[in-house]
């Protein structure tokens, strides 16, 4: 059972993963991100249940709180950089490259 | 080791402890919206570098010259489960060269006291820490303590050169410190293996070098470092590891050729302390832990270094012959100079390693006085281009009496010192390296030819040039820092039973430490050694 | 060995000179203030005065000793000490070093009261009166220490010290940037010579160190020394062609380094370049120090060591040979020179080696006979040129001089006496002193070609006496070319130079009977056991060969040198007396050989061309630019500037600012972690 789960959870965050190397817009490379931390959640839960520990379903929680936080954050730099740049392309802030 | 009196303490720290003060109370006068006056820092710089100097004639007067071992030791835990202490204690060599830089420090700071115009506070705050790097290094006796020390005292000279030098100055300061700090490097790695293997054969973590007083604790000097085995646990390469870090120092060929640059474009002071002291730190280290630690690797590394040195001698004398700059033609005698004091230290008797301490002595006074003499001529003229001179000693005659002893005593004429331990060197290496020895010989003749060719193109000849008609002779303080600087040299030369007697001691007891060493490895090579080591001091028996 | 008796008041010679130039030198370059030419005088000429009265009470305190035990000494303190080499100031004063401190504080006397008169004539603005008796004194202080030291260093120290004086004096006028180089010309090459003695010195201590017998110490070397006289050194490849290699005797090796810094400091082939040159130097300093004493140095160094160089019969043959050759190549180098103060400097590279033949010969009691007495005539010689150079306003040129006689007749008789004493004219001294070294090279039977030798001794005395009296001709007889303006100047120097001139003439006349050879006697009656004094005196210390001869061969010879002698004074006559027009005739026909000759073979042109000019170059372009510069400068900036490449090109391109591009490398990362946990 928690084969299958963890299998779903590794697609998922493979996916998630693609989507943020390979998506250009900012909102798209957030919404990756949010999704590789929901299949760690996933995965979380599953092993939890496995092995009958609650520790997994609490950390969950705290990766939801933590998520949230950060999509809060990083919409709000979004914004920001749009009100800058008028743009939401990731290849239009490489400021920091030498 | 006789009981402990804090006074070498107190020379290590006195100078750093007045910059100290006078920062705090610069910040003082700053918060009340006041500044205090330059004069009044330089002042406050020369009186602390005259009582350090004064606290040295303590040790001095204090030091018993026929006792072996170490005098003046103090022995404070600082990170004790590290084996990091506070551990200092002066012999005969150390002594001399301690004495060497406490008096060269007022004669410099007296010397260029008009020379720092800009940002003289930062300037006298440097020299002073400078001073205190310089003592540490040379009182040192925990491994740890004296490379830190040794690091310490490359950021105030490098500050020295980048700030206040000529026009190639941060050039000069850059490479002066990537050079020196890549030897430093590995021998800090080397330290660090000596550490571990000290710890496997006696079970404890320490630096010291030797034990410590009332201690039963062996130091890193008993460590048997083996001659085969995991390579970069030999001595061999334990021993490359420190010869490459003071061989930089030196500056042994090729090594040298920051020493060019960081000499010009230093500014006056810092040429001098550069040469006259910086540069003892490289051979110093030689002697106080690179030869006792790896006698094995002394004795077989002596033909390279030889040669090396025998490059310095020659090559150093050409290339000055060659200079248009003075200040870079000193800067190669002094490449050449320290060649003399290698070859004399390797030779690895009584007679050459006596010579090749006094030497370092005497390089600092003959070569920080000629640097300290280009520096008068270049504060008249603003160009150390020999060209730009020419018939001086009409217009400066003293100038010229006092330049004319310093160039006699760097060529080593005897009556003044460069002769006595020349001679010394040469007559040590001679048993070892007679073929060497001849060939440097001929570095006594190309002295003389650079030497004096710089001198009769500076001083004689009709005056050419109008500006240097209306130069001016020396004031009271400039002779009064020239006849500081002369009076060791006829000193010296005259008598130098003064200082020779005070390394009788730790002559014979380094070459005792490293025979017995020696005798304690097996294999060819510690053999060769330990007989070699054995009938030189066989020979070199005082009568 | 026998004991040395104490005398304290030895170490006064040596010191008193050395205070009179440290008080000078105190005057002039701390106090700014001049003593004054009174204080001045009486100070540098008192203190010589004062040296030679001390130094004859000693002599008296030495001859009241059994020859055996003449040896006073004066230990100071213990100069260097390190190890088991040790070397002491103190001084040694027995018959060598009693006659060379009497002729050096005597003859320096002298030319200090002379040098009074003559630096007054100097009409510079700073005449450097004070300066020049500064540096007088100090030369005569080193040359004190050479010839007192009783050891192998603190004779080094006067060595060296003569040489820095010879410098400073040599290029006293400094302002002429030829009279500087000469004065360095002089040191370096004089230290080309002392690299020699400092090997001598090493080899010899090691050496003696392997038999426990490490010494510096004259006497003490004169014992040890046979402890080595056996053994023998086998030279490395390279220096297969000299003769007798691959093996060498070690007194050989060791006699040959020494005598490498005689043949600096006593100008013989091939070191002799810098005396000539040294003429640019004031007349006095000439005199003194190039023909009297500093230059005799290495005279009295081979016979200090004369010890060694019994032992040592390659070396000595060398010596003998040096000195011969040396004596007839200067002597027809000085055929051809006009300027009177050059032909009087060949003249003493000749003269000097003469002394070397005898030394070489062993006969070192005849060498230093003839160091005297040549100090006496040569000194002469050149004051009296001094006197003709100050008449003539400076003019050095003897083609612009010419029957001088006229309005300096004291000059000219003085002149002449020096002149016929060189030349051997009989009774006088030069005669008895040459025809020692004549004997000595003619009954040498030790060294290879010793016949040879008399011959080119026998032919340099004709030589000789034919550029001498040449010389004489050419300045005081004869029609007079002085320019019609200079005439009117002609005068006679002041009695501070006459006076000296007068002195040293009475000791060229008389000063032979010294030590005249018992055949050669003149004065009837007296013992001839007695009669050769000064060799006499000088055989506890010199053990030089004695050969029995006859007096009738020894007459021949004296006979013989004389005839040589007078056929070069007359063809002189003939040439530059009778035949005025002849020379300049000759000179045109020989062209080629002339122009050779007067300009002393090219020597000085072929050393720069072949040492000088190519070492200057090698150091500029392949040492400095080459290595230093290119090779090891190039690396260490070059690793700077890789580095510096390196990032600009490869590491720069990590941070393109792409952030995808970042977050690709941090999933790489961690996958490459992950699967190392995994698989390991």
């Amino acid at each position: 059972m928690v084969e299958k789960a963890v299998a779903l959870s590794a697609l998922l965050f493979v996916l998630g993963a693609l989507g943020a190397l390979t998506r250009r817009n900012l909102i798209v490379m957030l919404m990756s991100i949010e999704l590789m931390l929901n299949a760690v959640n996933l995965a979380l839960v599953a092993f939890s249940r496995q092995w009958g520990d609650l520790s997994g379903h609490i950390f969950v929680l705290m990766v939801i709180v933590v998520a949230a936080a950060e999509v809060a954050v990083g919409l709000g730099i979004v914004i920001s950089l749009f009100r800058n740049r008028e743009s939401v392309n990731v290849e239009d802030v490489s400021l920091l490259k030498w | 080791m006789t009981p402990a009196s804090p006074l070498l303490s107190w020379v290590t720290f006195a100078p750093l402890a007045v910059a100290l003060v006078l920062t705090a109370a610069e910040s003082a006068a700053r918060l009340l919206g006041k500044r205090l006056p330059a004069e009044l820092w330089r002042g406050a710089a020369l009186a602390a570098a005259l009582l350090t100097f004064l606290l040295s004639l303590g040790l001095w007067y204090g030091f018993d010259p026929a006792k072996s071992g170490y005098q003046f030791v103090e022995y404070k835990p600082w990170l004790a489960q590290y084996g990091i202490h506070w551990f200092v204690g002066i012999d005969g060599i150390s002594l001399l060269l301690l004495l060497l830089t406490t008096f060269l420090m007022p004669v410099v700071l007296l010397a260029s006291w008009n020379d720092t115009e800009r940002s003289p506070r930062s300037w006298v705050f440097f020299m002073l820490a400078l001073e205190t790097g310089m003592l540490g290094t040379f009182a040192a006796l925990n491994v740890f303590q004296f490379y830190l020390f040794w690091e310490l005292m490359l950021i105030p000279m490098y500050f020295i050169i980048g700030v206040w030098g000529g026009a190639r100055r941060v050039y000069a300061a850059v490479k002066f410190f990537l050079f020196t700090m890549f030897g430093s490097l590995l021998m800090l790695v080397a330290i660090l293996v000596l550490y571990v293997l000290h710890h496997q054969q006696f079970g404890i973590w320490t630096f010291d070098l030797v034990s410590g007083p009332g201690s039963v604790v062996q130091g890193l000097l008993e460590t048997k470092v083996p001659t085969s085995g995991i390579w970069w646990q030999t001595q061999t390469w334990l021993f490359a590891a420190f010869f490459l870090a003071f061989g930089v120092k030196v500056p042994l060929f090729p090594f040298h050729t920051w020493l060019p640059d960081a000499h010009v474009e230093a500014p006056t002071a810092g040429s001098v302390i550069l040469a006259g002291v910086l540069l003892k730190m490289g051979t110093y280290g030689f002697v106080r832990f690179a030869l006792p630690l790896f006698p094995v690797a002394a004795v077989e590394f002596t033909p390279l270094v030889f040669g090396l040195a025998l490059a310095g001698i020659l090559y150093g004398a050409l290339v000055a012959m060659v200079q248009k700059d003075v200040k870079k033609l000193v800067a190669y005698s002094s490449v050449a100079h320290l060649g003399f004091v290698m070859l004399g230290m390797f030779a690895l008797n009584p007679i050459g390693l006596e010579g090749s301490i006094l030497q370092m002595v005497n390089h600092g006074i003959s070569t920080g006085a000629l640097f300290i003499l280009v520096g008068m001529l270049y504060e008249r003229r603003h160009t150390r281009e020999i060209a730009a001179f020419g018939g001086i000693a009409k217009p400066m005659p003293v100038f010229a009496a006092l330049f004319g002893i310093t160039v006699m005593s760097s060529v080593g004429l005897p009556l003044l010192n460069g002769f006595v331990g020349e001679f010394l060197i040469l007559l040590g290496a001679f048993e070892q390296a007679p073929g060497v020895t001849v060939a440097a010989s001929s570095g006594v003749v190309l002295a003389a030819v650079y030497l004096l060719w710089m001198y009769r193109r500076v001083f004689f000849g009709p005056v050419e040039n109008p500006e240097n008609r209306g130069l001016i002779d020396l004031g009271l303080r400039e002779k009064a820092v020239l006849v500081a600087m002369i009076v060791p040299m006829f000193w010296i030369g005259i008598y130098p039973e003064t200082f020779l007697r005070r390394l009788h001691p730790p002559v014979l007891d380094l070459l005792h430490v490293m025979e017995a060493k020696a005798g304690t490895l097996t294999g060819p090579a510690a053999e060769r050694a330990h007989a070699q080591l054995a009938s030189a001091l066989e020979s070199g028996a005082a009568q | 060995m026998v004991e040395a008796t104490a005398y304290p008041l030895l170490r006064w010679i040596v010191l008193l000179p050395l205070l009179a130039a440290a008080v000078h030198g105190v005057s002039l370059a701390v106090l700014r203030r001049p003593l004054g030419r009174a204080a001045t005088i009486a100070l540098s000429v008192g203190a010589p005065a004062l040296s030679f009265f001390i130094a004859f009470l000693a002599l008296l305190k030495l001859v009241a000793l059994p020859a055996e035990q003449r040896v006073l000494g004066d230990l100071l303190f213990t100069w260097i000490g390190a190890g088991s080499f040790s070397a002491d100031a103190a001084f040694l004063f027995d018959p060598l070093s009693a006659v060379m401190t009497l002729v050096v504080t005597g003859v320096g006397t002298l030319i200090h009261v002379y040098s009074v008169g003559y630096m007054d004539d100097d009409h510079r603005e700073d005449r450097g009166f004070e300066r020049f008796f500064c540096y007088l004194n100090l030369f005569l202080f080193s040359m004190l220490v050479l010839v007192l030291g009783d050891n192998l260093v603190l004779m080094f120290l006067g060595w060296e010290g003569v040489g820095l004086c010879s410098y400073l004096l040599i290029g006293f006028w400094f302002s002429d940037r030829w009279n500087a180089y000469c004065g360095s010309k002089a040191f370096i090459v004089n230290r080309v010579g002392d690299f020699g003695f400092l090997l001598g010195i090493f080899l010899l201590f090691w050496s003696l160190a392997e038999m426990d017998a490490a010494t510096v110490n004259f006497r003490e070397l004169a014992e040890a020394l046979p402890r080595i006289a056996e053994q023998s050194v086998t030279l490395p490849g390279w220096l297969g062609f000299l003769p007798g290699a691959p093996t060498w005797k070690l007194t050989t090796l060791i006699g040959l380094c020494f005598f490498l810094g005689a043949v600096g400091k006593s100008a013989q082939i091939p070191l002799y370049i810098w005396l000539p040159d040294a003429m640019a130097g004031p007349t006095p300093v000439s005199a003194l120090i190039h023909a009297a004493t500093m230059v005799t140095a290495g005279v009295y160094m081979v016979c200090r060591l004369e010890f060694l160089y019994a032992l040592a019969p390659g070396a000595s043959a060398v010596i003998a040979w040096t000195g011969a050759l040396t004596a007839l190549f200067a002597a027809t180098i000085a055929i051809a020179q006009t300027d009177i103060k050059k032909v009087l400097a060949y003249s003493t590279v000749s003269q000097l080696g003469y002394m070397f033949l005898a030394a070489g010969c062993a006969g070192y009691e005849a060498a230093i006979f003839h160091l005297v007495t040549h100090a006496f005539f040569k000194a002469l010689l050149f004051l009296g040129s001094g006197a003709v150079i100050l008449a003539m306003h400076h003019e050095q040129d003897i083609d612009k001089m010419g029957g001088l006689r006229a309005q300096i007749p004291w000059t000219h008789r003085w002149f002449l006496i020096g002149v016929l004493a060189i030349a051997g004219f009989p009774w006088m001294s030069g005669f008895f002193s040459k025809d020692e070294i004549l004997l000595t090279a003619y009954l040498a039977h030790e060294i290879p070609g010793h016949q040879a030798l008399y011959g080119i001794a026998l032919a340099t005395a004709g030589i000789t006496a034919f550029y001498m009296f040449r010389l004489h001709f050419r300045t005081f007889l004869g029609e007079s070319r002085v320019p019609v303006e200079q005439r009117s100047h002609l005068h006679e120097p002041v009695q501070w130079i006459l006076a000296p001139l007068a002195v040293l003439g009475v000791l060229s006349i008389f000063g032979g009977f010294l030590g005249p050879a018992a055949a050669l006697n003149p004065v009837p009656g007296v013992d001839p056991a007695h009669s050769n004094s000064l060799a006499n005196f000088l055989g506890s210390v010199l053990h030089g060969a004695h050969h029995e001869v006859s007096f009738a061969t020894e007459r021949w010879l004296a006979v013989s040198s004389v005839a040589v002698a007078g056929a070069g004074v007359l063809l002189a006559a003939w040439l530059y007396l009778w035949n005025p027009g002849l020379p300049a005739r000759i000179r045109a026909s020989l062209g080629g050989l002339h122009r050779w000759v007067a300009n002393k073979y090219y020597v000085d042109e072929a050393y720069d061309a072949a040492l000088v000019r190519p070492l200057v170059s090698l150091s500029e372009n392949v040492l400095y630019r080459g290595i230093d510069v290119g090779l090891i400068d190039g690396a260490a900036n070059g690793s700077a500037r890789f580095v510096r490449a390196f990032a600009s090109d490869v590491l720069r391109h990590f941070q393109s600012g792409l952030t995808q591009a970042y977050l690709f490398l941090m999933v790489l990362g961690t996958l490459a972690i992950a699967s190392y946990l995994v698989a390991g």
